[in-house]
């Protein structure tokens, strides 16, 4: 198994740049995504790591050897993709022993290989079946199989599960994570869907037009967004962001919006008058008879634990998540409080977080 | 709009019962979510409304008359499909304008114009409108598909998990618009998903489907918190209710073999000794992944719990579900 370090990674496709001056580490036995929009450079990214491209410029190091410029099969790096192709003819274990015995194998081996790797699986029961017959689940698992028993030195995974529906994508997840606690392989996950990073990822790189926006560990990057584009991105619903005009004096610790002053953590910049926006978790807004800052309750939407609260405030709409027995009616104005220790402060046009007592040591992309 | 009525409908598919016996009233102006996973019977119990499908036995009333002998068009329902089905050639402004051009109708061009702008804004298409529908992306045609049934005033709106296909920001602002076309149009909506979060968040009725039957039917706090089975209480709630044998934390009442404990039943501090397996992170929750005599449980705890994997916790059950042998709850 083994590290991977990204430096200053770059590949254009004639006038078009997939993916600008990318810098990361995935360390040694990390399930670590990477998560962005559609178009985004995640599986650019990714298919160079394994090999599919080459760069156009930066380096990957790979086990302590540079490899940006090797062929795939000279990597050691095994591909999951979307749609697991499996040979049709073949039975399951006839699919799984190929690519040890093109690697020519002696046959005992291969044996004693795949058994421990349908073990693994827990699909010991369908050696010898046909693939052609099999649910999602087993195709899914086989093709994991097939990835696993050449014991490459790290996993990239190409939306391995975003064909399947809700309920099975999210036995999967567990299953995968499950099954990357047990053989602690590094693995390169690419996602659109910021919900199945945050559940399966030791660290996350978030991505946006070809740049990387934030990298750390999914609390870190939930907590303590860098940008705006990773604050609406992370999160469900996203972000509330506040926008308003104001200047910012160092060790301030609050803001003024439209004459109420609201606590956060200590600021640690300084900055002239402009557009800035303050940004609320949904969970972070309280219903409360003292809240100076007012809004009105637009929608409810019951979720079972909790509850979404839509609300038009003077400075947006605002989504307030909060117990489900908390009683809210449709058209009541109700005072908001905030937690002041989570709240961020943006500047509205270079999109990044300024510098608080709570984020000091968020990384930047 | 109008009340809508199932008595006792059944239809099978060569060897496949897909709907038994189901029964249901779907109020005047209700936003009723049909529930199940892939093959409960959710779609054909929207063809056989539509009159795309025949029952076998059984009847559909509207406003209390049948209307199995209504062909589709008669039957003034408006159908949104999972799989977007546009007019290519025409653009955007025509497709949506399409139904209302119907001579049937009638409708004046500057009503048509007014209401096509109002459901493009809706539907946050409005920048689109000029373009040829094949010029769009998915996202983008399935709104379209949304818009073309919502432009129309028909007795029911019928929806085929309209919004799977969409990325989960626009699933988000799609539900809150759908509801509040809901409640501002005082529409009937029948709508069918796999997804727990549509039903609980937009539904003001949930109907549970499984394999073809309709085993509940009720607001979604109901669902929720009053579940009539073991298969309810698992379609709803996220993690997903724990089911265990009866004994894990001593007795349960007389007939139980299953004790159901969702986040909220397990209270942390006393009782029994659980190992944390792992503490999932997933930012405005924190998921505890426990196994507690052989039995794997996953429960809520505080976000920035200090908890790691491999650490052990004392746990009790706090008014738990209890189910019988065959999944029935035992109250």
């Amino acid at each position: 198994m083994a590290e991977i370090i990204i430096k200053n990674l770059r590949k254009e496709f004639g006038a078009f740049t997939a993916v600008k001056e990318s810098s990361f580490t995935i360390g040694d036995g990390e399930f670590f995504m990477l998560l962005g929009p559609s178009g985004c450079g995640k599986t650019t990214t990714l298919r160079m790591i394994a090999g599919l491209e080459l760069p156009t410029s930066g380096e990957i190091w790979l086990d302590g050897e540079e490899v940006s410029q090797r062929p795939a099969s000279a990597r050691d790096i095994a591909f999951v993709f979307q749609m697991f192709a499996l040979y049709p003819h073949m039975n399951v274990r006839k699919n799984i022993s190929y690519p040890l015995v093109s690697q020519g194998m002696p046959k005992a081996q291969v044996q004693a290989k795949v058994a421990e790797v349908a073990k693994i699986l827990g699909i010991e029961s369908i050696l010898d079946r046909p693939v052609g017959g099999l649910s999602g689940g087993d195709r899914q698992r086989v093709a994991l199989g097939r990835a696993i028993v050449r014991n490459p030195k790290a996993f990239m995974m190409d939306e391995p599960l975003g064909a399947l529906d809700a309920e099975f994508r999210e036995h999967m997840a567990e299953e995968l994570r499950a099954l990357h606690d047990r053989m602690g392989a590094t693995t390169v996950y690419v996602t659109h869907d910021q919900l199945e990073a945050m559940q399966m990822g030791d660290k996350i790189v978030v991505m946006n037009h070809g740049v990387v926006e934030q990298f750390g560990t999914p609390q870190q990057i939930y907590d303590h967004p860098a940008t705006l584009f990773v604050a609406d991105f992370i999160g469900s619903p996203s972000m509330n962001f506040m926008r308003f005009d104001g200047a910012i004096n160092a060790g301030q610790r609050s803001v003024m919006l439209g004459g109420i002053e609201i606590a956060t953590p200590e600021i640690q910049a300084t900055v002239a008058p402009r557009p800035l926006v303050l940004g609320v978790r949904p969970e972070h807004i309280h219903l409360s008879d003292s809240g100076k800052y007012r809004g009105q309750i637009e929608a409810v939407e019951y979720l079972g634990t909790t509850q979404i609260i839509t609300l038009a405030a003077s400075h947006g709409r605002l989504k307030a998540r909060v117990p489900s027995g908390q009683v809210a009616r449709v058209g009541e104005v109700v005072g908001l409080d905030f937690t002041a220790s989570t709240l961020a402060v943006f500047d509205d046009t270079t999109g990044r977080a300024l510098r608080t007592a709570a984020n000091a040591g968020v990384h930047h992309g | 709009m109008a009340e809508v009525s199932l008595v006792g409908l059944s239809k099978k598919f060569d060897h496949t019962q897909a709907l038994s016996d189901v029964s249901l009233t779907i109020p005047d102006g209700a936003f009723v979510v049909l529930l199940g996973p892939t093959g409960a019977g959710k779609t054909t119990t929207l063809r056989l409304i539509a009159g795309l499908e025949k029952p076998d036995t059984g009847d559909v009333l509207i406003d209390g008359e049948s209307v199995l002998s209504d062909m589709p068009a008669q039957r003034d329902v408006a159908m949104v499909f999972q799989q977007y089905s546009l007019y290519p050639h025409l653009s955007v402004r025509e497709n949506l304008a399409f139904p209302l051009r119907s001579p049937v109708l009638n409708v004046p061009e500057p009503e048509i114009a007014a209401r096509v702008a109002a459901v493009a804004a809706v539907l946050q298409i409005a920048h689109k409108l000029d373009n040829k529908a094949t010029q769009l992306s998915g996202g983008e045609m399935q709104r379209v598909s949304i818009g073309r049934a919502l432009i129309r005033s028909p007795r029911i709106y019928l929806m085929d998990e309209p919004l799977s296909s969409l990325d989960a920001k626009l699933r988000a602002d799609l539900r809150v618009e759908l509801k509040r076309i809901h409640s501002e149009m005082g529409a009937t909506f029948l709508y069918v998903t796999h997804d727990q979060i549509e039903a609980m968040t937009m539904a003001t009725h949930v109907g549970v489907l499984d394999q073809g039957r309709l085993v509940q039917f009720g607001t979604p706090r109901e669902i929720y918190e009053d579940p009539v089975s073991a298969y309810v209480a698992t379609r709803l709630g996220q993690p997903r209710i724990n089911l265990a044998p009866v004994d894990l934390f001593g007795h349960g009442p007389n007939g139980a073999t299953q004790i159901g404990l969702r986040p909220e039943h397990i209270a942390i501090g006393s009782g029994k000794q659980a190992t944390v397996r792992r503490v999932e992170r997933l930012g405005d929750q924190t998921r505890l992944h426990l196994t507690c005599d052989g039995h794997d449980l996953i429960t809520l705890t505080d976000v920035h719990t200090s908890l790691v994997g491999g650490e052990t916790i004392a746990i009790h059950p706090e008014n738990p579900l209890w189910f019988d042998a065959s999944g029935n709850r035992i109250r």
